[in-house]
């Protein structure tokens, strides 16, 4: 059989597309229909996505919690407690490729008859590609905690505004919770324009409703000099010239502090505002 | 209340305190407290910024006073030095720390200073400081304390209540050098002090044993710090001392820093035009190698190689020593030899070992896990007939380890190579 006669029986097996809500409940509740059914679609798709024009059949996911819930109960059999923050974890990613790879992971890990936790096989693409992606966040995750900036209010509110590339903030809060738990503070996403501010007791979801004055340059992160605490600018005019201070001239390298400190979170940082 | 005097102490004493190479918030996770502020992550710590250097910026690394009354030679706050000298006051240091950590800026604070009147006076003070912290401003974060050469026991002690690491620099290896430049010091006082965090912590590990309620005494154990360059101690000697101190309960780090000409006049010290910059990196990787790859330092260096290599890593400068020990075979061989192979480190390593469970691992699959087969195919087998070219393996036992050598060194490095050459040609002539 030459190759591409080979090809054209492959590809006339129908195509199969799944799509979901892009919530974890909705991905979960796939792959209970995907064992339900009896069929692996070749692709899970959230609903913006363009549909492959080789499709003969999509299947539309309704997000059930009974569904959901029965799934990860079985997945916490199946997997450790690694295992699982991989799927909730990497799930916060916003890249593209995750979601068919978490399906697949979930499937495998259902379907593995062996007595080792599927987590631990790297050379499954899947299982590599969750890892990583999952490494990816934590690692954003962190990037958040040591570059996130306050600054303080007259009425003594702290205020932090990041931009991750992954949804990192609800991995984050705890943290600073935790933390400083004696100030009250809001930490706000400006990419995906909520935040959670913390009271004191309890951390609350905020968003801002469409043309409501933020109290805040969304671009720079800056407080309104309006309601910025009075000795505000002068700690920040500290750690700037503590930031230059600490500097040895002999010794610059500007490519590892970018590798460390990529440039695309200077925008909110305090020592690398003018 | 802080004014812009304030702003140009804290530059002046930031100058001063920068040599000091150790600035990170590991070793200890201590979770937050109703009542107090902040709390310790633990793992590796967080780094808050990455100055123009590249250096992390974890903790306010500050001197109390950059007076001293000490002349030693490699430092730059020596008394004959004719430099600004300022002294913080106990009040402003304590509300520059509170207000950075509440910004999230910092972790929390290192702390050293000039030894002024004598070492139990000036240690008194960092003492003082880092109570005040605890006690006063309920301050849970991070306390890096630098003990002060000479300092005595209780002090020490008292210090070690408050501190979560404490660190006393040796700076110069070998004894006879140390009073060469620094003739007021020895190593007597250093390795006393280090001693006294030592008992302390042990005391305090026995103490647990027994009672309920104990104090914590330096939960991240100590760390110190050696200039590379100044002096003529070679490789060997550095890391024989690490290895040594490595060996000793409670020192969790030993810091490189390599010398940067800061008193041109001396004589007594070599003038660099640039600090061995490459010397202290294959330093720290050597430092690496005995913390988590099970080197023995005696496999590092040697009586014949006293120096480590600084075209090649040390990892693969002993790989190109030992071929005997090569090729590795990824599906069989056990953990601690995949861990020699140069291009596989610790976590692709544990991969390793976890994947080939399931399946053959193959040269893929390596790739995929992020080793660095660029290096590692020369040292390795995997679950393939050929190898990726389809020829026959091809690996260090075939092509021969002087041969090897130079397929491993990227263009620049072969470059820098024959400058060097023709540079001492030219001199020769």
């Amino acid at each position: 059989m030459t190759g591409s006669s080979y090809l054209l029986i492959l590809m006339h097996k129908p195509m199969l597309v799944y799509t979901f809500d892009n919530t974890l409940d909705g991905l979960l509740s796939a792959v209970f229909d995907s064992f339900y059914y009896h069929e692996m679609p070749n692709d899970l798709l959230t609903a913006g996505d363009a549909i492959p024009l080789f499709c003969d059949r999509i299947h539309e996911i309704h997000t059930d919690e009974n569904k959901s819930k029965r799934v990860w109960k079985g997945l916490e059999n199946k997997l450790s407690y690694i295992g699982l923050s991989i799927i909730t974890i990497s799930f916060l990613s916003e890249e593209r490729d995750k979601n068919y790879a978490l399906f697949s992971y979930i499937c495998k890990a259902f379907k593995n008859p062996n007595k080792i936790s599927i987590e631990k096989n790297f050379s499954d693409p899947d299982v590599l590609l969750c890892t990583q992606t999952y490494r990816r966040v934590c690692y954003e995750a962190k990037r958040m905690k040591q570059f996130l900036r306050f600054q303080q209010a007259k009425d003594g509110t702290y205020l932090g505004v990041i931009h991750p590339d992954h949804n990192v903030l609800p991995l984050i809060i705890d943290h600073f919770k935790d933390r400083f738990n004696d100030q009250s503070f809001l930490i706000f996403d400006a990419k995906r324009k909520y935040g959670y501010y913390y009271d004191k007791e309890e951390a609350s979801r905020i968003t801002f409703s469409e043309g409501e004055t933020l109290s805040f340059d969304n671009e720079t992160g800056k407080m309104n000099s309006d309601i910025l605490s009075d000795n505000d600018k002068l700690f920040q005019d500290l750690w700037k010239t503590y930031f230059k201070a600490i500097c040895i001239k002999e010794r610059l390298n500007p490519k590892k502090q970018a590798g460390d400190m990529p440039r695309r979170y200077w925008k909110y940082m305090t020592e690398k505002q003018n | 209340m802080l004014t812009e005097s304030t702003i140009e102490k804290l530059r002046i004493l930031a100058e001063s305190a920068k040599y000091d190479v150790s600035c990170s918030s590991s070793g200890t996770v201590r979770s937050g407290k109703k009542g107090m502020v902040g709390n310790t992550v633990g793992g590796v710590g967080i780094c808050h910024s990455f100055a123009d250097d590249g250096r992390c910026i974890s903790l306010l690394k500050v001197m109390l006073t950059n007076y001293c009354m000490y002349d030693c030679a490699y430092c730059i706050n020596r008394r004959s030095n004719d430099i600004k000298r300022a002294t913080l006051s106990v009040s402003e240091l304590e509300e520059i720390v509170m207000e950075f950590y509440r910004r999230n800026y910092i972790e929390g604070l290192f702390l050293s200073s000039g030894v002024v009147r004598n070492p139990d006076y000036t240690m008194e003070r960092l003492v003082r400081i880092a109570q005040d912290l605890r006690t006063i401003h309920r301050f849970n974060g991070y306390i890096h304390l630098k003990s002060i050469p000479g300092a005595s026991r209780e002090l020490i002690k008292r210090a070690g209540l408050y501190a979560d690491r404490m660190s006393v620099n040796i700076e110069i290896p070998k004894e006879e050098s140390l009073k060469l430049l620094a003739p007021e010091k020895d190593h007597k006082s250093v390795f006393e002090p280090m001693g006294f965090i030592r008992e302390g912590v042990l005391e305090n590990k026995e103490d647990k044993k027994h009672l309920k309620h104990v104090p914590r005494f330096v939960p991240a154990g100590q760390s110190t710090q050696m200039i590379v360059g100044a002096t003529p101690e070679t490789d060997k000697d550095i890391l024989l001392l690490s290895s040594a101190l490595y060996n000793q309960p409670t020192m969790r780090r030993v810091y490189y820093s390599g010398y940067i000409s800061v008193n041109t006049y001396d004589s007594r010290l070599p003038v660099l035009k640039q600090p061995p910059l490459v010397r202290e990196n294959r330093l720290y990787q050597a430092d690496w190698l005995l913390r988590f790859y099970h080197f023995n330092v005696n496999e590092i260096v040697d009586e014949i190689h006293t120096n480590l290599d600084l075209d090649v890593d040390p990892k693969l400068a002993w790989a190109l020593r030992h071929p005997e020990q090569f090729p590795v075979d990824i599906n069989k061989d056990d953990y601690e030899r995949i861990l020699r192979v140069p291009g596989i480190g610790v976590k692709s390593a544990l991969q390793i070992v976890n994947s080939r469970r399931f399946n053959r691992i193959t040269s893929y699959h390596l790739k995929k896990m992020g080793v660095v087969m660029k290096k590692a195919k020369y040292f390795i087998t995997c679950g393939e007939l050929t190898n990726m070219f389809s020829g026959p393996t091809i690996g260090i036992n075939e092509i021969h380890p002087e041969r090897l050598r130079p397929l491993l060194l990227s263009d620049k490095q072969k470059k820098e190579i024959n400058d060097r050459k023709q540079l001492s040609f030219d001199f020769d002539a």
